[in-house]
């Protein structure tokens, strides 16, 4: 062994021991956690066997679900538009429609509060107008729209980097060769950025999945897997319940991530 | 409309602007308004009740505590990934291989997993030491394990993507002994990495709300942590006054991040790709 290879094994060394102390253990602490309840192993498939939990499972994965459609299909067609039209302002507008990518999802949470609360700017907007007012932010729907709030920059980023890879000659190739615009999109420009919607709509999904502070901020009572976790623990005290259901969280975010990626290249894992 | 795209379709065109628009009005109009209502007297009576400062100074009267301890935990975390990380990416990207690919995909794996659950395994683990889970260490170590993937990769990238290993042949020959070699070949040119993955840590770090809502203590608040308990208690103005304050924090940050991230894949994607170099957006990864 060089003396470079020791100072290697050296330096890996600090890093091997805080994951190991702080990372490695504490999950295999969770693990037997999980299954040192009074309901033994059986807690493990809590959130299978539990039907209140299997109902809450069910909706966070309908919600993760609809706000990844909601994205992809309104990120797709913002970004087309952002990367194939040249206006002043635009490198502004594009740095502004990134700038959320870092909220916290509590400053999320408040945005929504703002924009759809009981004195939000569309409830008055509405109300104005005489359609009644828009209150949703304390429901699914609020949950619904903080979630696309704080997914739609990160797919936003990954997607105009796709479209600016495009080769813009396959699809006037098509276009010349008679395809119409909807074939056009649906033959040449889609698939061209599918690993880019794949990839991305993974990491919407996955973080829909395992958010917490916007559902905090909003309500308490939406049951959403990352809520019923919380309740499970600090206010039943309930460890084994919530550590099975975190195991249950981590494993579905991971799953996906790690699937997308195996699925995709290593390459499109650059958003992640 | 540029050259490239095709003949513009009129309908298309349109609807795809009302898109963007909305779009832009669904993420930005919120903001403003909270950044609005943070100097507005009375929000519900709206501007004509007048302009005012009142409302960020009880921001920082009531939680300058928390803004302190934020930056000082950030910093904190900073440095605590700076040693743990710059001379691991160094060790991991010297012998690239399936060890190296193992760690890399263990040491990042706390960003695939929700803090919640993370949070919750580390107080299981360690909740019995009292001292420990008492002191501002305990959310540093949360914090530490969370970034700790942004700082790695950063620098993993710029080490692979520079040849790190012919430049430090060259400074063995000439008699350098590893370690210098470390701090006056590798340090040098990872400089890139180190900063970009410096300014994601600290940005991470102040905003991190998942992790941290379980692990603090009442002594032990940052500034997410006091916005979520400003959100739940306080008069809107005061609410909107300190998400501002965030904001000021945070909004140069992001576009530090966004100037780095406009370059980087550039110099970086010319080069041979390997696993290591997996590229800037790593922030994609945040979980609000």
């Amino acid at each position: 062994m060089t003396s470079a290879d020791r100072l290697a094994r050296l330096f890996l060394l600090p890093l091997f021991l805080f994951v190991a102390a702080f990372f490695v253990l504490p999950l295999v602490r969770l693990v037997a956690v999980a299954g040192g309840g009074p309901n033994g192993a059986m807690e493990y498939l809590a959130i299978l066997t539990n039907p209140r939990h299997l109902q809450t499972l069910i909706s966070t994965l309908l919600l993760s679900a609809a706000v990844t459609f909601a994205t992809l299909a309104i990120g797709t067609v913002v970004a087309l538009f952002l990367a194939r039209n040249s206006f002043p302002g635009r490198a502004l507008l594009v740095s502004l429609l990134t700038l959320p990518l870092a909220f916290p999802g509590v400053v999320v949470g408040f945005m929504i509060i703002l924009l759809a609360g009981r004195q939000g700017l569309l409830g008055n907007a509405t109300q104005a107008l005489g359609l009644g007012k828009w209150v949703f932010a304390y429901s699914m729907g609020g949950l619904f729209a903080g979630y696309v709030y704080f997914s739609l920059p990160r797919v936003l980023v990954t997607l105009m980097a796709a479209v600016d890879k495009l080769d813009p000659n396959l699809e006037e190739a098509a276009r010349s060769l008679g395809a119409s615009r909807l074939h056009v999109m649906r033959d040449v420009t889609l698939p061209g950025i599918a690993p880019a919607l794949i990839a991305s709509g993974a990491i919407a999904f996955a973080t829909a999945v395992g958010a917490f502070g916007t559902a905090f901020t909003l309500a308490t009572r939406i049951d959403v897997l990352a809520m019923t976790i919380y309740t499970e623990f600090t206010l039943n005290a309930n460890f084994a319940t919530a550590s099975a259901l975190s195991l249950a969280l981590g494993l579905i975010t991971w799953g996906v991530l790690a699937l997308t990626r195996s699925l995709s290249g290593s390459g499109v894992a650059a958003a992640g | 409309m540029s050259p490239r795209s095709m003949s513009p379709h009129r309908l298309t065109f349109a609807l795809q602007l009302l898109v963007t628009l909305v779009v832009a009005a669904f993420l930005l109009v919120p903001a403003g308004a909270s950044i609005l209502a943070g100097f507005t007297a009375n929000y519900f009576r709206g501007l004509s009740s007048g302009l005012t400062l009142d409302w960020v100074k009880e921001v920082l009267k009531l939680y300058s505590d928390t803004i302190g301890f934020s930056i000082a935990l950030a910093l904190g975390t900073l440095a605590v990934t700076l040693v743990l990380g710059v001379p691991a990416a160094w060790a991991l990207v010297r012998r690239p291989g399936r060890m190296a690919r193992l760690v890399e995909e263990v040491v990042t794996l706390p960003v695939a997993i929700p803090g919640l659950a993370l949070a919750l395994a580390l107080i299981i683990a360690y909740g019995g030491f009292r001292e420990f889970r008492m002191s501002p260490l305990f959310i540093l170590v949360g914090h530490v394990l969370y970034t700790l993937p942004f700082m790695l990769r950063s620098v993993m990238a710029v080490l692979a993507a520079v040849d790190v290993r012919t430049l430090e042949e060259g400074a063995a020959s000439l008699g350098a002994s590893p370690l210098q070699r470390f701090f006056h070949v590798v340090v040098p040119n990872a400089k890139g990495g180190i900063l970009a993955g410096a300014l994601m840590v600290v940005t991470l770090s102040i905003g991190e709300f998942n992790l941290t809502w379980m692990l603090h203590t009442p002594l032990t608040k940052t500034l997410p942590v006091g916005l979520a308990d400003s959100y739940a208690s306080m008069r809107l103005e005061i609410a909107s006054a300190y998400t501002l304050v965030f904001f000021v924090m945070i909004v140069p940050l992001l576009v530090a991040i966004q100037m780095f991230g406009l370059e980087r894949p550039l110099k970086t994607r010319a080069q041979t790709p390997t696993k290591a170099n997996r590229g800037p957006p790593l922030i994609a990864g945040e979980q609000p």
